[in-house]
């Protein structure tokens, strides 16, 4: 018999099965956060000239598992956590197959244990992307693969229970949109392990000696179906965690189901064909694979994180004009609360995703753009504004959510917690954006000298690639700190929180009747539609429901514009190459 | 809280969509069909593409390649290691070779001449990245990418390489002088 | 009651426009959502990979 409890704040309800999965996952995947974050620190320190702290095999090994730490463990882990939530949560449901899922877990923890020991041992400093003939050794592999299969268990009970939750009719109409964007990323992670499995599984076997050959530009278009794709799961799913909290926070309604959903449907059609970003300057593939994958077929992919960007913080302009915030186009915004961590994490991630990281990646991923960015550390400075700002950030807003909601804690250092979003964003800003400065300058990634230190012939990068990669050391430093604060706030609340018992303080305003959130029998009440509003007849003077909105949208637009024909203009100016 | 509920219509695909939304998405859908169309005008346009021409090859032929470029075009050497410096005939093939942790052979080359530049690795990935100018090429082992290359202003180049291919990867350099 | 649910349910399908459909239904939606990287990406670039010539030398 299923048992729920029914959140005294929010209203949700918890299946007890999905809840302790939900709690296991997001604590293993704070736990890789803390490791990849001490890993980071490592390599910030290494990387920042004046002080170049590691030897260059430690360097390399350390850089290996803060890749595979925070990019692999920290997401999946934490992506496994929100599809339990959406699945069973949103939709009142009980969990399908709970000991499946059980098994899932077990194996992802192995495989992370297992790869991280490999890389540790010394042996396999080959970096996330571990490109062969390039070799690791064989539990480097093997560890990822079980983690993958632990994943992929994950996504089919979270698929199982969409079955449950419709057959058991626990919902009224379609699923909500934050569960449907999470099966959006659930879809995404699924091509994604295949991809992982069908190159991963071979190299395995390579390694040990049981097949001779992988072929090296077969293993780099495979892996990147993998590789790219799994941070398109993190897309996905933040954005459905923006929505998410949105509603949370502002009792938001989308603007238009179908302008949301119709999104993400271009999502599942074109999102994955970006890994062809990372095959630009490869040897032998054609102008018209390139340009159509790496265009998202004409970047409609693109366009769908256009519509969420103004459709989420639409839906918050709206909720607040209801609330009586009408005067000018940002009043809005700026009686937002952005002292509740929740919001201010959760907005920094929208606005970091969409200027810094949104943009430079569009540009970057222009195929004759590629030339004068690949492999530089402009590409560190684009991801790190698309997972540590925009998914990392929006990873903890969630927390922040959830740790009286589903942790049942009082968030210990609440003026911290207040704090440490900006501090985070502050850091993180620098390090995005110094490194694609020093990018521009031809700075290499994943290399531990930039002065090139005991070779005969010598180089040197200008005087201001020092400067930026210095101030970039000095945001990662801050960055770090900010991180720290979240491990100690999340964990610490955990431990030392003061247990919740009626009530939680924190969202009360949000029109739920206070109950006991204790464990029954009772099967939950079917979750209802939204209550109908006359949508239409909301629209303001000029049509536009959320003017400042679509200012906003306007200067992200502009701002595009302007940064991509700068980039054109660069490549004009290099050595002509056809 | 309705982003977490069911939408209000069952029928939900039939409500009509905002106006600011409409005008957005044909905005942005604007935006991105000339993103797209940028990049099949620079192929007919622009002078820095990236060559589709490439070929499958072992390392004893890429190797015997070199160093037959080598032996026909060397003008001197470089450095304790004797590093052979190659000025090849304008409008030539030039074969460099990318190994642990080596671009091999120096290149001397004419400004506004355009060379065919041959790019392999005989044994792991490397970065073929060049500065100052910042132009970067993946290099993958086994297959040989031809680039026709016109240098546009004379100078002392390096080859940095900027795929990580081991423990001494951030040694691995190479040069190109271009000379007027 | 659970019969009439039913045929309330298939009243409304009946004016279901075919998108709306397509996004409610999550297995077709994993379809798309492996078939299309699966064709477009992976297949037509190991594809162009195969056919690249050997050297001429």
């Amino acid at each position: 018999m299923a048992q729920f409890r029914q959140c005294p704040d929010t209203g949700l309800f918890f299946h007890k099965e999905a809840e302790n999965l939900m709690k296991a996952n997001a604590v293993a995947g704070v736990v890789c956060l803390l490791i990849g974050g001490i890993l980071a620190l490592l390599v910030v320190l290494t990387r920042w000239p004046a002080i170049h702290l590691l030897p260059a095999d430690s360097f390399y090994m350390v850089l290996t598992a803060h890749g595979v730490c925070a990019l692999i463990f920290w997401m999946i882990f934490f992506e496994m956590a929100i599809l339990y939530f959406a699945g069973s949560t949103l939709l009142r449901s009980r969990l399908a197959t709970p000991r499946w899922a059980w098994a899932g877990f077990v194996m992802m923890v192995i495989g992370a244990v297992m790869t991280l020991a490999a890389i540790f041992g010394g042996k396999s400093s080959v970096m996330m992307t571990s490109y062969v003939p390039m070799r690791a050794e064989p539990h480097f592999y093997l560890g990822l693969v079980i983690f993958a299969v632990g994943a992929l268990i994950g996504c089919f009970v979270y698929l199982g229970t969409l079955v449950v939750a419709k057959n058991e009719k626990t919902y009224e109409g379609s699923v909500p949109l934050v569960t449907f964007g999470a099966t959006v990323a659930c879809i995404i992670a699924i091509f994604t392990i295949a991809s992982g499995a069908e190159i991963l599984i071979p190299t395995y076997l390579w390694s040990i000696g049981y097949i001779s050959h992988i072929d090296p530009a077969m293993y780099r278009l495979i892996w990147w179906a993998m590789g790219h794709s799994s941070q398109q799961i993190n897309v996905a799913a933040h954005v459905a965690v923006w929505y998410l909290i949105a509603g949370v926070i502002f009792g938001a309604r989308p603007m238009s189901e179908k302008v949301s959903r119709a999104a993400y449907l271009l999502y599942i059609f074109f999102l994955q064909l970006a890994s062809a970003h990372h095959l630009l300057t490869d040897p032998g593939l054609s102008v018209e694979w390139k340009l159509f994958n790496t265009s998202y077929a004409m970047y409609l992919a693109v366009l769908a994180s256009m519509i969420h960007g103004l459709t989420v913080p639409g839906a918050i302009e709206v909720a607040q004009r209801k609330k009586g915030l009408t005067n000018g186009a940002f009043e809005w915004l700026r009686k937002a609360p952005w002292g509740n961590p929740v919001f201010s994490s959760m907005f920094i991630s929208l606005v970091g995703f969409g200027f810094l990281g949104g943009i430079s990646g569009v540009v970057m991923g222009t195929e004759q753009i590629s030339i004068i960015i690949h492999n530089t550390i402009y590409v560190p400075g684009h991801f790190h504004a698309t997972v540590v700002i925009g998914t990392t950030m929006a990873w903890m807003g969630l927390t922040y959510l959830l740790i009286p909601v589903l942790f049942r804690r009082k968030m210990i250092f609440p003026q911290a917690a207040k704090m440490q979003p900006y501090i985070f964003a502050l850091g993180m800003s620098m390090v995005a954006v110094f490194h694609m400065a020093a990018g521009t300058l031809g700075v290499a990634r994943r290399h531990w000298d930039m002065g090139f230190a005991g070779n005969p012939l010598g180089f040197e990068y200008p005087a201001t690639a020092y400067l930026l990669m210095g101030i970039a050391g000095v945001g990662g430093v801050i960055g770090v700190i900010g991180g720290a604060l979240f491990c100690i706030i999340a964990v610490g609340s955990l431990v030392f929180g003061e247990k919740l018992q009626k009530e939680a303080g924190l969202l009360q305003s949000f029109g739920v009747p206070l109950a006991d959130s204790a464990y029954t029998n009772e099967k939950p009440a079917r979750l209802p539609m939204a209550p109908a509003e006359a949508v239409e007849a909301d629209h303001g003077e000029s049509g536009f429901e959320a003017p400042g909105t679509f200012i906003l949208a306007m200067v992200l637009l502009v701002s595009f514009v302007i940064y991509y024909f700068i980039n054109w203009k660069y490549l004009s100016e290099v050595w002509g190459i056809s | 809280m309705t982003s977490l509920l069911p939408p209000a219509q069952k029928n939900w695909w039939a409500v009509p969509v905002g106006r600011q939304e409409i005008i957005w998405i044909a905005i942005a859908l604007v935006w991105c069909l000339i993103m797209f169309f940028m990049m099949p005008l620079w192929h007919m346009y622009g002078n820095q593409n990236i060559p589709t021409e490439a070929y499958k090859v072992t390392p004893a032929k890429y190797q015997a390649k070199v160093n037959e470029m080598i032996e026909k075009y060397k003008v001197r050497e470089e450095t304790a290691m004797k590093i052979p410096v190659v000025a090849p005939p304008d409008g030539a093939d030039v074969y460099l070779l990318a190994r642990l942790w080596q671009w091999y052979p120096m290149l001397e080359l004419k400004k506004d001449v355009t060379y065919r530049l041959h790019l392999n690795s005989i044994d792991w990935n490397h970065g073929f990245s060049l500065q100052p100018v910042n132009i970067n090429i993946q290099v993958v082992p086994g297959y040989e990418m031809v680039l026709n290359i016109t240098p546009n202003k004379a100078g002392e180049y390096t080859i940095v390489c900027n795929e990580y291919c081991g423990i001494m990867h951030h040694a691995m350099l190479g040069k190109i002088w271009v000379k007027e | 009651m659970a019969d009439e649910n039913n045929t309330d349910e298939r009243e409304e399908d009946e004016n279901i426009s075919p998108w709306q459909q397509i996004i409610d239904n999550p297995f077709l939606l994993l379809f798309i959502g492996v078939a299309m990287p699966t064709v477009f990406y992976t297949l037509w670039g190991v594809m162009e990979i195969a056919s690249i010539p050997v050297a001429p030398y």
